[in-house]
């Protein structure tokens, strides 16, 4: 099929520069590394997510997430605000007063169960959306004051501190006293707090990836500015940003819990995680699981988020891709 | 203008006298400070000289790939095809980079982005210039694969540059920088990071190319034999300057200036068995502190007071073979 001078095989071993000698000496970890590249070509993501078990969990745990955001609140809106004064403080693990209360129920007696369910919705709204915002709005910014640099780079920079001067709960008390506290407003406010981080990480990446050999290949080729840094530098930046955005969901949530405290969040008989937290803190020497089992929602929603960036991450780069591809060593 | 002789052509690529220095705080480091040489169409020019003479920064400067600050280009013209490249606006610019003008950079690994396969980056010259999208694209990145004598062209160009070996990373940046069929490709040493057997194809691939599309090409190298072997004419570089310009079989046989001389001497013989080597003296330049006068009078065997006080002329010693040295025609004529 090809010319012999040139018979180069389909895989990633540097064969201009291997010898016979090392050919036989080598020949194994050859053929495992043919293999693996074969496994490299046929892979469909599923099939890479289904090798990964942390991922596949927090995949599906996030799905479940989705459901109950989207169902949640029709199905058991009801149940989540009944008050049940002779089941007040039940336990968790029982079902003596209906399935509902297997987790427990607060000081007035509503179920646990329900109300994680239905706070789910505003929880992962307002914190899905800033979190998205802030990305994309100092992700903009952050590659364009990389990039352009000097005037407007500088200009982007103060801004940034400005912004992170402030106590950044400082800013969203005063925002949302004097605006209205609606959930428009709150989402805004959690993402301005938030860009300068993936301003200032987006602008230090683009500086160092602004100097590597394939941008000024692409230079010599003929790109213009805005097609470089979309095509070329933005790839490379996105993956840690995506990464940053994970962790970015636990502390929205919990900051969110934090004006919803201070009575300019979410307010009652509105619920999110962060809010319960906040309520139930009050009760921890009686009912430990006012607040730890929201908590364990903040957390388990997180921690489903890290880890699937994490596997996102692992199959977007490809030096890194064959890790999920190679055949499982049994141990 | 009509069919003008071959030899009174208009060069394609003239840099004149051209100077670049790079200032960062207190140190101004002159990295060029007078470089003339020029190519004809579909001929091939080498610039020769050791590292940190000036010759990768020539190429860069010539593609207007230098960062503004800290480089500054100070002096000198740049003219490509009759027309000034230094005046053009940079977007301007832009738009003629690949399609006139293509460029092969030393270190493949680090000039292909490594997130991407290679037929996408193949394909982003046409993609960049608006001339082809999408599935059309990657066909002509196949092509091109395939012409640089990358086996199954139609798998490979699915894969990345991390999976591909040093030499075949250079036939892909050779691909990229030949997709728009530029007048003009400046390889900026591009076989220094290969051994030597693979060094002789990507060399045999480059000149197929260029016979083929009736390319001219700008060499950049120090190594002499690669010189001997492909160059037309070739321009010798010390701190900066062209110190020896013309055809190659004069200036290699009958060198007209000491550098020149020494450099030839310096390069070991396998004929000869055992001798010890001829390296030059002393090193370098330190661009930032340029010698007075002549800079290679510090290393130069026949250097005199003239040489250490002043810049010595352009000597033509026959005709198109020039030489900087007081001494021209005496080295010339020496051997």
């Amino acid at each position: 099929m090809s010319d012999p001078v040139n018979s180069v095989t389909n895989t990633a071993v540097p064969v201009d520069n291997v010898t016979n000698t090392a050919v036989t000496a080598d020949t194994r970890s050859i053929a495992a590394q043919a293999e693996m590249v074969t496994v490299r070509t046929g892979l469909p993501w599923w099939q890479l997510l289904a090798r990964d078990r942390l991922a596949l969990c927090s995949a599906a745990w996030l799905v479940f997430l989705l459901v109950c955001m989207a169902f949640g609140p029709e199905f058991l809106g009801k149940a989540a605000t009944d008050i049940n004064l002779r089941a007040r403080n039940t336990p968790p693990g029982s079902t003596e007063q209906g399935w509902l209360m297997i987790l427990g129920s607060d000081a007035l007696g509503r179920s646990m169960l329900a109300r994680l369910v239905v706070a789910s919705r505003n929880t992962l709204t307002v914190a899905f959306t800033s979190v998205v915002l802030a990305l994309i709005v100092g992700g903009v910014l952050g590659l364009i004051a990389g990039y352009v640099g000097r005037g407007v780079g500088n200009l982007i920079m103060r801004l940034s501190d400005v912004i992170q001067s402030f106590p950044s709960l400082l800013l969203a008390v005063v925002v949302l006293y004097m605006l209205e506290p609606r959930v428009a407003n709150l989402i805004i406010v959690l993402a301005v707090t938030r860009i300068p981080s993936y301003l200032r990480v987006a602008r230090a990446e683009v500086l160092e990836v602004r100097e590597r050999g394939f941008v000024d290949a692409a230079r010599a080729m003929g790109a213009s500015r805005t097609h470089i840094l979309w095509r070329h530098v933005l790839p490379i930046v996105a993956p840690t940003l995506l990464t940053i955005m994970t962790v970015d969901f636990a502390v929205v949530m919990l900051s969110e819990s934090g004006l919803s405290f201070l009575g300019i969040g979410i307010q009652p008989p509105e619920i999110t995680w962060g809010l319960m937290v906040a309520q139930g803190h009050n009760h921890l020497t009686q009912a430990w699981w006012l607040a730890f089992l929201p908590g364990l929602a903040i957390m388990s929603a997180t921690l489903s988020a890290n880890l699937l960036s994490n596997w996102l991450r692992l199959i977007t780069d490809p030096v890194q891709r064959w890790r999920l591809e190679a055949p499982k060593a049994d141990s | 203008m009509r069919a003008p002789m071959p030899d009174a052509a208009p060069p394609l690529l003239e840099v004149t006298d051209l100077r670049v220095e790079f200032r960062s705080g207190r140190e101004i480091v002159r990295a060029i400070n007078g470089a003339t040489f020029s190519v004809r169409r579909g001929e091939t020019a080498a610039v020769l000289g050791e590292s940190g003479s000036g010759k990768s920064v020539t190429a860069a400067a010539i593609m207007r790939l230098l960062a503004s600050p800290p480089a500054h280009i100070t002096g000198g013209s740049i003219r490509f095809d009759g027309a000034e490249v230094l005046g053009a606006s940079m977007s301007e610019w832009r738009k003629r980079c690949g399609v006139d003008i293509g460029m092969v950079f030393q270190d493949a690994l680090a000039s292909l982005n490594p997130v991407f396969s290679v037929g996408w980056q193949i394909a982003e010259p046409f993609r960049a210039h608006g001339i082809l999208h999408g599935k059309a694209a990657l066909e002509r990145a196949e092509e091109l694969l395939g012409r640089v004598g990358i086996p199954e062209p139609r798998q490979r160009a699915r894969d990345y540059p991390h999976q591909f070996s040093g030499g075949m990373r250079q036939r892909v940046m050779i691909a990229m920088a030949i997709a728009l069929d530029p007048k003009l490709l400046i390889a900026d040493e591009p076989t220094t990071a290969l051994d030597v057997t693979v060094q002789a194809q990507i060399m045999d691939l480059l000149l197929g190319l260029q016979r083929e599309r009736h390319m001219a090409m700008v060499l950049i190298t120090h190594d002499l034999g690669v010189v001997a072997e492909v160059a037309d004419h070739v321009a010798v570089m010390y701190g900066g300057r062209v110190v020896e310009s013309g055809p190659v079989r004069d200036v290699l046989s009958r060198p007209a200036h000491p550098y020149t001389l020494a450099l030839l001497e310096s390069v070991p013989r396998a004929d000869i068995g055992k001798q010890k080597l001829n390296p030059i003296v002393g090193s370098p330049p330190d661009m930032a502190n340029l010698p007075t006068g002549c800079s290679f009078h510090p290393r130069c065997r026949m250097a005199t007071d003239e040489c250490r006080a002043s810049l010595p002329p352009r000597v033509e010693t026959a005709p198109g073979h020039h030489a900087e040295c007081f001494r021209a025609r005496e080295v010339f004529g020496g051997r």
